[in-house]
């Protein structure tokens, strides 16, 4: 019975959570709490036993309510987004445990609140990734948004306003999504992804899905962060709380590119020749933002500030992926948003545990940082290695298959753009090393808890998982290429 | 059983990476809860271990047996291969033996100086070990660009050793010119991946054929820009005289075991594994080489003449010297090669003799400028007998190591018909003899010396600790010995003319 | 002038739509005050809404009950835009819900609601 369901109980799961999780904080608060982090965990096992069910047997298509295809919601899940789940799983299985000593101490309504509004954040962030509707894909990106708002705003004052100002892009972006979605359905009387490639791969829907692709491409740049669409990303993850950034950062941002990559290599396939110009113009978009995002966050006094813009550029690097468009390409694209939620996400539940413990995240306050929190600062060096590209990190195998894509399609220009915003990283994340290794500690460090040592343990596990799993994604990075290969090849 | 033993004997190439990587993880993880000598016991079992693996791979890869493993699939398509070859076995041995010497000497040199922050220091310098022997096995591109970043960001703690301005600046500094040319060096792997769909070395090249012209000389300046940078051919040479703020050995490890040989070697992977000499010459790339190296040869001479820092003095020879390996490379002939092969250990012997001698001087006496060195043979008499033997080797004295490689490469350039370089390398030599030998004739000079060694009468009193003393003076002795004998203990001059007729076999001279 | 009437007959209302749409932006973007940005928020989500409806629209048909006499399928409009745009309406109003509870924290804190007052606020803190 499970096997037969898995899509929709991987997605289910958290969404119970978020539903009994305030009824179990009225009575018992740690127990509502650890209530909604093994919903989360229980998700993670299913989405690993359904990805290598996808591996084994191919794609699975679950049907709502016994609807035939074009006319009911559906879930695909193939091995490209079964990654994909995967990943959100297990971010949101590790944000689940990072939360646990922040609310501590919280009355019911806000400890159970924010485990509520968290869980609802992996239920859209999990229905976005694996939905074949592209109206569900909507309910589900409001889903996401509308917990993210609520989950920036609970970083403090500046919090709500940077939440009203995502809230109001936000929005647009959303609409522009709608009028896109209008603009299919019109043309093409469906709303299921594989029926709509269907429908336009025939050559007559040119015009509509320009329009369409163009709004796509508006809204899931808004979403992702993508420059010039990136206004309000800065502020929203440097003031959200401290325990949600990882996943804010890490996943929040990635599945809209996820969501892109469907849209145009799966959804729009056929349409290829005449989506190139747009394809073009989103590389463009993506370079810009490596070489604008890595500068800016040179210029940052506040590390979570930096690591936000530094997001600007990985997005970048997602874009370029996209824009690029072959094997090669597109799978660096998808190893970059695995790679990256990894590497930020890590790097995020580092500051996070630094905000925790010190109430600070500026840059001139992290003087002798690892003799106070060594395995946290071992963290931030893999994070900070894998974000410059050095092996065998994550982040220098994504990097290669870009440089290995775009040299193949000839588009040498990319590498160049590559290359250039790796080293401007370098500057910025050796600039934190140093900060962290040489200078001297910080006398009037603002304490919000003045404990010796390292973090407590459940702060630990999301740190040090990430941290590993920036190197074995690096090492075994050909296992998931392997993976994600079968999605992909169908497609270029 | 023997099965089991012989799986392990041919793992040996990855166990001499792993067990230095294995000892930094575990310095690391002891942290400074332990007792310095932990830590400095898990430091010479690996350097044993390391050397043991790699020393006795020797005879059987003189005996023609390539240890050849993959270990797994790294990118798509790309394997993370190790493979014993000639050259590779020369650094080997030259990174793995040193590293032991190096290793003792540090002990007293960081015991001796109350150095802080040794943790990081230990587990730095046994993760650049495993950076440099993972570049000596490397079989690709891939697999040698993976161990060549470690090793520039491992090498980085130990710029930045003492934690000042001073040494950010020039940590900086080093940051700037490693990263950016090993992202040059990674667009054009990238390339040439592109271009065969393949990134395994082989002797004589693989890239012939496959470009030419134009293209070929801007895919070759990508990639060189890597080893040129490390190797510190000018005018990319200006991190490594700024790294002199570190502790001396681990100057010594920059100049003779790890860092600058790594770029010298990537050099010939370059020239000689990837484009071939055949490329090399028909799209000008080692007339270039050539004449940048000889150009670098004699400014790096005349720029050390000035120092009076005997470190900074020392940098800049190192700088000239390592373009003799540059030079040998780029001339392509055999016999050139052969000694641009020879000359990794050579120097390697030297440098690190001459900077062991600094460091000892430094601790004792805390001098650091040549001038006030004067009489200090008197105090040191046994260190400086050996800076002056490996100042004369330098120079390229018979009987000396330098004299074997400098002479395979002058009658290389004879016989490629460039006399003119071999008059560039006498050159240097006799430029060398002005700024090193007067240290050492400065240092046993009985006039005007400084009032500090006049109480001393050439006894051993006032000699470094033991620990500092014997690594010194097994590596001049070594000097010496490999040039009487450049094929002592485990052939390596012969390693080196197996490489470099491999690589040639091609039938060109 | 009869260009003009099946201009605005045809395509008059999927301008007025846009028009509305972009009517709203504009405040979005030009307006001070927070409250109104989000009220021009729900005008842009109306637009959209709008926008939905237009062309589930058709000429001659009827609401999609099922009357007795009725069983052609042109005979009813298509009800799948409608249902859609309840969920839309739903969203929006989510959306709503959660920039005015936001706005209630402004307030409470910095006491207006005026964009400058609170970035003079913000900055000063």
């Amino acid at each position: 019975m499970i096997s037969e369901n898995l899509p929709i109980i991987i997605v289910l799961l958290p969404f119970f959570a978020a539903l009994l999780t305030p009824i179990i904080a009225f009575f018992q608060r740690v127990a509502a709490r650890w209530y909604a982090s093994a919903m989360v965990t229980t998700a993670f096992a299913l989405s690993i036993w359904q990805l290598s069910k996808v591996t084994e047997t191919g794609t699975i298509r679950y049907n709502f309510g016994g609807w035939e295809i074009p006319y009911g919601i559906e879930f695909v899940v193939d091995t490209l987004n079964g990654s994909i789940i995967v990943l959100v799983c297990f971010m949101g299985m590790l944000s689940m445990y990072f939360g646990m000593h922040f609310v501590k101490g919280l009355s019911r309504l806000k400890s159970g609140g924010f485990y509520t509004v968290l869980a609802l954040l992996i239920t859209g962030l999990m229905g976005m990734s694996s939905t074949g509707d592209l109206f569900n894909l909507y309910v589900f990106l409001e889903i996401t948004s509308l917990s993210g708002y609520t989950l920036i705003a609970l970083g403090g004052d500046s919090g709500v306003i940077s939440a009203f100002r995502y809230l109001m892009i936000g929005t647009i972006g959303a609409s522009f999504y709608l009028i896109g979605v209008a603009f299919i359905y019109a043309q093409t009387g469906s709303l299921n992804m594989s029926d709509v490639s269907e429908l336009v791969s025939s050559g007559e829907a040119t015009g509509s899905v320009l329009v369409a692709s163009v709004c796509f491409i508006v809204a899931f740049g808004i979403k992702m962060a993508l420059f010039p669409l990136h206004g309000w990303q800065p502020a929203a993850y440097s003031n959200s709380h401290p325990a949600t950034t990882a996943l804010i950062a890490g996943v929040m941002g990635k599945i809209p590119a996820y969501a892109m990559v469907r849209f145009f290599y799966f959804v729009f396939i056929g349409q290829r020749a005449s989506l190139e110009t747009l394809m073009t113009i989103v590389g463009v978009m993506g370079a810009a933002g490596m070489i604008y995002g890595s500068i800016i966050a040179i210029r940052q006094k506040n590390i979570r500030k930096m690591l936000a813009y530094s997001s600007i550029a990985q997005m970048g690097y997602i874009a370029v992926g996209i824009a690029i468009g072959n094997y090669y390409g597109l799978l660096g694209s998808v190893m970059h948003i695995i790679g990256h939620s990894l590497t930020k996400g890590g790097l995020f539940f580092a500051m996070g545990g630094v905000m925790y413990k010190y109430g600070t995240s500026s840059l001139n306050s992290m003087g002798q940082l690892y003799r106070k929190m060594p395995k946290t600062v071992v963290t931030i060096v893999i994070g900070a290695l894998s974000m410059v590209g050095i092996p065998p990190t994550t982040g220098f195998f994504s990097k290669w298959y870009l440089a290995l894509g775009a040299c193949q399609s000839g588009q040498y220009w990319y590498v160049a753009v590559l290359v250039v915003s790796s080293l401007l990283n370098a500057i910025y994340f050796f600039r934190l090393l140093e900060k962290i290794f040489m200078d001297k500690e910080m006398t009037n460090a603002n304490r919000m808890w003045d404990h010796r040592g390292e973090l407590p343990w459940l702060m630990m596990i999301p740190i040090i998982l990430c941290g590993l799993g920036i190197i074995l994604t690096g090492l075994f990075n050909t296992e998931i290429v392997g993976i994600l290969g079968i999605a992909v090849q169908g497609v270029v | 059983m023997s099965n089991a033993v012989d799986m392990i004997l041919n793992l040996r190439p990855v166990l001499a990476v792993m067990v230095s990587l294995i000892a930094s993880g575990m310095i690391m993880v002891c942290g400074s809860k332990v007792s310095p000598n932990v830590r400095e016991s898990i430091t010479m079992t690996a350097c044993v271990l390391k050397a043991a693996c790699v020393f006795s791979m020797v005879p059987a890869v003189v005996a023609g047996k390539v240890f050849d493993i993959n270990i797994i699939q790294i990118a798509d398509g790309i394997n993370l291969h190790f493979r014993t070859d000639p050259l590779g076995m020369v650094f080997a041995c030259v990174a793995s033996g040193l590293w032991t010497v190096t290793s003792i000497y540090s002990i007293g040199y960081m015991r001796g100086h109350h150095e802080k922050n040794q943790v990081g220091y230990f587990a730095a310098f046994a993760m650049c070990l495993c950076g440099a022997v993972g570049i000596c096995f490397a079989a690709n591109l891939m697999t040698f660009f993976i161990f060549y970043e470690i090793l520039t960001v491992a090498t980085y703690p130990l710029v930045v050793h003492y934690r000042d301005n001073q040494g950010k600046k020039s940590g900086r500094k080093y940051l700037i010119y490693t990263l950016t040319s090993g992202q040059l060096f990674f667009a054009g792997i990238v390339y040439v991946y592109v271009l065969t769909g393949t990134t395994e070395f082989a002797a004589g090249g693989f890239l012939q054929g496959k470009i030419s012209g134009g293209a070929a000389l801007f895919l070759f300046l990508l990639m060189i820009a890597g080893g040129a940078v490390k190797a510190g051919v000018m005018p990319l040479h200006s991190w490594l005289p700024s790294a002199m703020v570190a502790p001396t050995p681990v100057s010594a490890l920059l100049h003779a075991v790890a860092v600058v040989k790594a770029g010298a070697f990537c050099v010939i992977r370059i020239m000689a594994f990837t484009f071939g000499p055949e490329l090399c010459k028909s799209c000008g790339a080692s007339d270039i080489m050539a004449w940048v190296a000889a150009a670098t040869i004699l400014i790096s001479s005349l720029i050390a003449i000035q120092k009076d820092n005997l470190k900074a003095r020392l940098a800049f020879s190192t700088v000239g010297q390592l373009s003799y390996i540059v030079l040998g490379v780029s001339i392509m002939t055999p016999v050139a090669l052969t000694g641009a092969i020879y000359h990794i250990v050579a120097h390697a012997c030297m440098k690190i003799t001459l900077f062991m001698c600094a460091g000892a001087i430094f601790v004792t006496t805390h001098k650091s400028e040549v001038s006030q060195m004067r009489g200090i043979g008197r105090r040191m008499p046994l260190t400086m007998t050996a800076f002056t033997v490996a100042s004369l080797g330098i120079a390229g004295l018979p009987f000396l190591v330098g004299f074997v490689s400098k002479m395979n490469i002058m009658a290389g350039a004879y016989a490629a018909g460039k006399p003119l370089f071999a008059i560039v390398l006498i050159a240097s030599a006799l430029l060398s003899l002005t700024y090193l030998v007067p240290v050492a004739y400065m240092a046993f000079s009985r006039k005007s010396i400084n009032p500090d060694f006049r109480d001393y009468n050439m006894t051993l009193k006032g000699e470094a600790d033991w620990k500092m003393l014997a690594p010194l003076v097994i590596t001049a002795c070594v000097s010496v010995l490999l040039g009487v004998m450049p094929n002592f203990g485990v052939h390596l001059f012969d390693l080196a003319q197996m490489a470099a007729e491999a690589v040639f076999e091609g039938g060109m001279i | 002038m009869t260009v003009l009437n099946s201009f605005l007959a045809e395509k008059g209302i999927y301008m007025l739509t846009a028009i509305l749409f972009f009517l709203g932006m504009y405040g979005m973007v030009t307006c001070k005050n927070y409250m109104k940005k989000l009220i021009c928020m729900n005008i842009m989500q109306v637009a959209v809404i709008f926008f939905f409806l237009c062309f589930g629209q058709k000429d001659g048909g009827t609401i999609p009950v099922s009357l007795g006499d009725l069983m052609a399928a042109d005979d009813y409009i298509n009800p799948l835009p409608h249902a859609l745009m309840l969920t839309a309406i739903v969203v929006s109003l989510g959306t709503t819900g959660v920039g005015l509870a936001l706005l209630m924290r402004m307030k409470d804190k910095y006491g207006s609601m005026e964009e400058d007052d609170i970035v003079k606020k913000e900055d000063d803190l």
